[in-house]
């Protein structure tokens, strides 16, 4: 349980400094764009969206720094992160809202899918040292050295076509709506597939060699050679001595690795016109729209911290040692 | 605050497990200074670095074009005239990724160098000073490590529009150093409770000769390690800023020919040599950059080698396979229990044949 709020304590912690780093990069732009953007859109705002902008991008010079800063904190707890200028009139969080649970799905599920297939490949490639499985691990070096959006590229020019199977840009069929019905859910299926499958390759790899690194070094462990003395069958100690042990550290690897496996997805998102939050980032920065990229940013941020608190947890369920202290 | 460092530091390949590293040094330590190339993987990753480096340096002069230079074959697949054909523009792609190959380098290895002089600066300092210092570094560098790190690289270089190739590095290694510095929190906190280094502190050398002297060479390895792969997420970082139109209006890299490529439907059109080469050049590098820190890591490891053939035939016609761990006896004797023959040619790294002495059981 003390674990538990440590680990709680310290995303609190990391949040406030996040939020607090997003409210200092805007303050620091040379020149105001945002003012440039909003003297552009004067006639067609109210003054309470100005106002907003104002205090999320401190164009009030005549207020302290710290009034700012507290303005800023009261603005968040409404849930007000500004307008945006691409989807002009909505407000950011509506932005952002409609683009989140594409987001969620493509990268919740196949980080979790490459995970566990990274994680058993990996136990396979460390308990048979020598065999066929270490020939992949040349292959998965190249792999994961080639960035994310690249092989997006190249699969949707080999695999994407006029009439292909795959689609190559877009989430669903651009003539339905999105429902929970036999139509929308098919063809937005058939869309994340590609997608998900380049995140899968590209990501797949740094699992595999973590676990069989992880692997190498507890079959050598003392317990392993007493579980073969035992005569237990060969399966039964690489699952349940070896590969188990071997699993902990992987799983603080996989909360660690979070934000760096977030941050490919986002572009493979871009690559595939992809309606999730890494595709609003991209329109964002190319139509130079800072409250989107900023409102983007936290939530991306604050995305990241709730998964890592769950993975934290599963380690608190996996790993007997963390409990013991009551 | 901390995750408990001593599993973590062993869960990503090239910051993998350090042997614990030999204060007495064999006498013919020169002699040894480079067996690290001798390992099949480092010396490739080696070889193929020095060639991006040389390309580096006369890229610009050998490219057969001036990379902007429009010309009248629009789109043209690869020719003897044009060996990785051109753009929607006429422009020589060849000659654009030899270009691009200098900034793309300078800013991997400065913002590389960077992030490794901020882990050292911050890591060793948490993991030697300890008490309040470690509290406060250990929460700096874990926050750095959980805040996602490439949207945060594209909201600052998108807020700081005017800067070239410098600040796009100077954004990068600020943002990367984390990793490294808590590898090297643990690694130091465990070098700090050695003997000789207790022995330093009570002839009374002062702190800074103590951590200069005594513990930098001895985390020369992970340093090394942690450069090799901050350069990695350096190059594919600026590549991507410069993919999604931020971050490098000076000059070609990589991620602007892969940028204009994708924004004028080069692959709508087929055109593949637009696009291939550039992405091939990426991972060549990373490659090499990740097999020179295979070669580190196994160089202080060697239980991470991959295994040569692990499978023996023993005389009695069975197989049986090497594993670390396993001791296998094998005996000279016709001894009526075993039928093994001795196998002194068998490279398994770990698992040492040991020959069993008559009589003893």
């Amino acid at each position: 349980m003390k674990y538990l709020i440590q680990r709680i304590l310290f995303y609190v912690f990391t949040a406030w400094a996040a939020i607090t780093l997003n409210f200092f990069i805007p303050r620091m732009i040379p020149g105001d764009p945002v003012k440039a953007l909003l003297s552009r859109f004067q006639g067609q705002m109210s003054s309470d969206a100005i106002e907003s902008l104002y205090i999320l991008f401190g164009l009030d010079k005549d207020k302290s720094l710290w009034q700012q800063y507290l303005d800023y904190w009261v603005q968040l707890f409404h849930g007000d992160l500004g307008l945006s200028f691409t989807a002009f009139p909505s407000p950011v969080s509506e932005v952002i809202s409609d683009a989140l649970p594409w987001t969620l799905g493509l990268v919740g599920v196949t980080t979790i899918i490459s995970f566990f297939l990274g994680t058993g490949l990996g136990v396979l490639a460390g308990w048979r040292r020598g065999s066929w499985v270490d020939g992949l691990l040349p292959a998965t070096t190249f792999l994961s050295s080639v960035p994310y959006f690249w092989l997006g590229l190249l699969a949707i020019f080999l695999l994407a076509g006029p009439d292909s199977f795959f689609p190559s840009s877009g989430g669903y069929e651009p003539g339905l709506v999105p429902a929970w019905d036999q139509y929308f859910i098919p063809s937005a299926l058939q869309h994340s597939l590609l997608p998900a499958l380049t995140i899968l390759i590209s990501s797949v790899s740094g699992w595999i060699l973590s676990m069989r690194n992880m692997m190498v070094t507890v079959s050598a462990e003392d317990y392993i050679t007493v579980a073969h003395a035992k005569g237990l069958s060969d399966r039964r100690v690489a699952l349940s001595y070896a590969a188990r042990n071997a699993l902990l550290p992987n799983v603080s690897g996989f909360a660690l690795s979070l934000g760096f496996i977030v941050g490919g997805t986002l572009l493979v998102e871009i690559v595939f016109s992809y309606p999730g939050l890494g595709f609003l980032l991209f329109r964002a920065v190319t139509a130079k729209d800072y409250p989107l990229m900023q409102g983007i940013f936290l939530v991306i941020t604050i995305s990241v911290l709730v998964a890592n608190l769950i993975a934290d947890i599963a380690y608190l369920l996996l790993d007997p040692r963390t409990r013991k202290e009551g | 605050m901390t995750i408990p460092t001593s599993s973590v530091e062993q869960v990503i390949p090239g910051q993998g497990a350090m042997a614990q590293p030999d204060p007495a040094r064999p006498a013919k330590a020169k002699r040894q200074r480079f067996r690290f190339i001798a390992n099949k993987k480092a010396f490739t990753g080696v070889v193929v670095l020095g060639l991006y480096i040389l390309f580096a340096i006369i890229g610009p002069w050998v490219a057969p074009y001036d990379p902007d230079a429009r010309s009248e074959d629009l789109v043209q697949p690869p020719s003897g005239a044009h060996w990785l054909g051109t753009t929607h523009l006429g422009q020589d792609v060849l000659s654009q990724i030899l270009d691009g190959t200098r900034t793309v380098m300078v800013v991997g290895l400065a913002a590389g160098a960077m992030a490794t002089i901020l882990s050292v600066l911050i890591g060793v300092t948490a993991g030697y000073l300890g008490g309040g210092w470690d509290d406060s570094l250990s929460a700096l560098s874990n926050v750095f490590l959980v805040i996602p790190a490439l949207p945060l690289i594209i909201i600052v270089t998108a807020a700081a529009p005017s800067g070239g190739a410098v600040l796009v590095a100077l954004i990068i290694g600020f943002t990367s150093w984390a990793w490294n510095a808590r590898v090297l929190r643990a690694q130091t906190l465990s070098l700090r409770r050695r003997d000789y280094i207790e022995a330093s502190r009570a002839n009374g050398e002062k702190t800074w000769r103590i951590i200069l002297f005594e513990i930098l060479p001895n985390l020369t390895a992970i340093i090394a390690s942690g450069f090799v792969g901050t350069v990695i997420f350096a190059v594919t970082s600026e590549i991507t800023l410069a993919f999604i139109g931020i971050g490098a209006d000076s000059g070609w890299n990589w991620g602007t020919i892969l940028f204009w490529a994708q924004s004028q439907q080069a692959l709508a059109q087929g055109a593949w040599w637009w696009f291939v080469p550039a992405g091939l050049a990426i991972a060549f590098l990373g490659t090499a950059l990740s097999l020179i820190n295979f070669g580190i890591d196994e160089f202080v490891s060697p239980r991470l080698r991959s295994a040569g053939k692990t499978k023996v035939k023993t005389a009695s016609g069975r197989t049986v396979r090497m594993r670390v761990g396993f001791t296998p006896v094998l005996s000279n004797s016709s001894a009526p229990h075993t039928h093994a023959k001795p196998i002194p040619a068998v490279t398994t790294a770990a698992a040492t044949p040991v020959l069993k002495k008559e009589g003893s059981q």
